[in-house]
């Protein structure tokens, strides 16, 4: 009996040095399981996604894309996207294609119908604005946790969700923030905001979890908005027709398909 | 040309009507754009006395429609010419598809680009329309289609692509009345074009293999056809009174690398033609054989900026023989032609505004081309673009310097749909 008990004991312990590491997470930790939700969940992910860019006058563009995502290891590893316009009408058909890898520089190619040409382009992630969208390539596809030291800022509300804040400091001097703060969902662990200050420390940039739905058990965010303070020009994403795990071949991410995008993934 | 463009198109709605009898409205699409484009000479009057390079409202309509295993596309153009006041017609693309998981088919006009240059062609041997560039039109119609086959075989080790082209295009110069290009000859105005019979022997062929190796996108091509560029043919060597253009015999071996390295994109690629019907290069009426290469370097250098540069040569082969057989009055070509470029891009207020700049000099001749140009999206359907061309240095027969006299600006506004 006096066994059963310290046994208990030592289970009752246990559990609690447990769930007192998970509370205890490092900013690393945290920011690496933020990654695998965000921008890993299954093997492969389809949506059909709509951008409203809008200007501070109330102007608004629109750019409508199929986007295809498929990964290859880990998270934080290889992946590959494939991405296909269907408006404006001056893009209507181009196709795109990226190969992200770990620590280094992405493969990119685009594919211009009316020439019917596939061309490598030379783009960095940091700078590059996504189609003249407020989101860069690297909030689309995400940035290596490497490049930032981060840490735990506080604990705080979002929402009425449980969050960790953390801030992300960029290693090197040539972003223009000088550093985050993200709001990560301590369940889901998906950035619910993100709030960029530029090198006076100014807020200039925020970044909202609008909706997240649940699709074959992954937490997705499908409605986010990037707003530009600075500017007044904001982008509304909204991902429609969001799935997971359907099977894309490898051989979807090749020229053949970025001049010839096959109608069952594009639809 | 026309009504060979017209039969092909009727065979194509034909062909599309009778296969997507029943299909789905969101299986055809059809879209196209209204277009203003207009080019006024600035340096001097046209030859003809024209103040106009290029003056036209066009209207596009393009049609696709997909039932598998087919695909059917129709890219037509109609538009009134100010220069020439009259309305014209173009088939610029139609074709059938037939897709199957290892490979596929088109059947039909076609435009096809291959190799890596930007404004300069070593291993892309389709036809081009460079009265078009030099005047000011939408880069799209600097490529013309051709009127063949291209079978796409994708087994999983390498990709390839066969082209079998019956029916020969030639390049477009500029025209005689618009621009004042070079002559050698312009005493001799009794001019006839020699026409390429359609046969199995004057079959146009060019292959394609590419895989990745190491990262780097590697190509090797094949072309046996025609320059597509005239040579001239004279009657009479002594003392010609007619002269007879024609297409020389030519076969391209090339290959091309790209990839990332130097915190950009590196492109390398390089041919050798084979003149075949003057390999000994003792005709001085018909290019020599030569090798062409080209190194192309771009990088993004800051936010939404890109700056490409490349650099190109032609290297003429028995370089001796063809100095000794060039009758004498006639300008003496360099054994090394060289070529550079360099192209700036700039995009702002959310890519709405793009600043761009591509210039080409010639280290070897001496001479300039300069486009400057500014675009602007009023809107997701409604853009316009404003630029110039400007030829300068080397002398009238250099491949720029001819056009000295035929510098201007240009508008373009388009209205997609």
């Amino acid at each position: 009996m006096r066994r059963l008990i310290l046994g208990i004991a030592v289970v009752f312990l246990l559990s609690q040095s447990t769930s007192a590491s998970a509370s205890s997470l490092t900013a690393d930790e945290v920011m690496k399981k933020s990654q695998a939700a965000f921008l890993y969940q299954g093997k492969d992910f389809r949506a059909r996604v709509m951008m409203k860019l809008i200007t501070k006058g109330g102007q608004e563009r629109v750019r409508e894309m199929a986007m295809m995502r498929k990964n290859y290891g880990e998270s934080g590893g290889e992946q590959k996207y494939f991405i296909y316009f269907f408006q404006p009408a001056d893009v209507k058909d181009m196709t795109f294609m990226v190969y992200k890898y770990p620590g280094k520089d992405a493969d990119r190619w685009l594919f211009i119908p009316a020439i019917n040409m596939v061309r490598r382009i030379a783009a960095k992630d940091k700078y590059s604005s996504f189609v003249g969208s407020d989101f860069t390539y690297e909030d689309v596809s995400g940035r290596n946790l490497e490049d930032d030291t981060h840490s735990i800022v506080k604990d705080a509300q979002y929402n009425g969700k449980d969050c960790y804040v953390v801030k992300s400091t960029p290693k090197a001097a040539d972003m223009e923030y000088s550093y985050k703060l993200s709001w990560i969902d301590k369940i889901s662990f998906l950035p619910l905001k993100e709030e960029y200050f530029d090198t006076r420390e100014e807020l200039y940039k925020v970044f909202t979890a609008d909706e997240i739905k649940d699709i074959k058990g992954f937490p997705t965010i499908t409605k986010r908005t990037m707003k530009n303070l600075q500017s007044g020009h904001m982008t509304q994403a909204a991902y429609l027709q969001a799935d997971y795990d359907i099977g894309m071949e490898d051989s979807l991410f090749s020229e053949r398909y970025l001049k010839q995008p096959p109608k069952k993934w594009i639809e | 040309m026309i009504r060979k463009a017209s039969t092909i198109a009727l065979s194509l709605i034909a062909t599309a009507i009778t296969l997507f009898g029943n299909v789905r409205a969101d299986d055809v699409s059809l879209h196209g754009f209204l277009e203003g484009n207009y080019s006024a000479g600035l340096a001097a009057r046209n030859p003809d006395g024209g103040d106009f390079k290029l003056a036209e409202e066009r209207l596009q309509l393009k049609l696709d429609a997909s039932k598998d295993p087919f695909h059917v596309f129709i890219k037509a153009d109609t538009f009134y010419d100010h220069v020439d006041e009259k309305w014209n017609s173009e088939l610029r693309e139609g074709y059938l598809d037939l897709i199957s998981s290892k490979w596929d088919a088109r059947l039909g006009r076609q435009v096809i680009t291959w190799g890596l240059g930007d404004m300069v062609f070593i291993n892309d041997m389709f036809p081009k329309d460079y009265e078009a560039f030099f005047s000011g039109r939408p880069l799209e119609y600097m490529k013309k289609g051709i009127d063949g086959v291209k079978f796409g075989i994708y087994p999983g080790f390498a990709s390839f692509e066969l082209v079998a082209i019956p029916f020969f295009t030639h390049d477009t110069y500029p025209s005689a009345n618009r621009f004042s290009m070079f002559d050698p000859m312009p005493d001799i105005t009794d001019r006839e074009k020699a026409k390429t019979a359609v046969t199995l022997d004057n079959t146009e062929f060019a292959a394609r293999a590419y895989r990745d190796i190491a990262g780097f996108d590697t190509s090797v091509y094949f072309y046996k056809g025609f320059f597509r560029q005239p040579s001239m043919m004279p009657d009479n060597p002594v003392n010609p009174t007619k002269l007879t253009l024609f297409y020389p015999k030519l076969s391209v071996y090339g290959t091309s690398v790209q990839g990332r390295a130097l915190d950009g994109v590196l492109s390398l690629e390089a041919g050798y033609y084979d003149s075949r019907e003057d390999r000994a290069g003792s005709n001085p009426i018909i290019p020599n054989s030569e090798t062409r290469y080209l190194i192309g370097y771009q990088r993004q250098m800051w936010e939404d900026f890109t700056m490409g540069v490349q650099y190109y040569g032609e290297y003429m082969h028995d370089y001796s023989q063809y100095v000794q057989s060039l009758p004498s009055g006639f300008p003496r070509q360099r054994k090394l032609h060289e070529l550079t470029t360099v192209r700036l891009t700039q995009l702002l207020v959310n890519q709405t505004l793009k600043l761009s700049f591509f210039a080409f000099y010639s280290p070897s001749d001496g001479d300039y081309m300069l486009n400057p140009e500014i675009k602007y999206n009023f809107t997701d359907s409604l853009w316009s673009a404003l630029g110039a061309n400007i030829f300068f240095g080397g002398n009238r027969s250099c491949q720029f310097g001819q056009f000295a006299k035929d510098d201007n600006v240009y508008v373009q506004v388009r209205y997609e749909f």
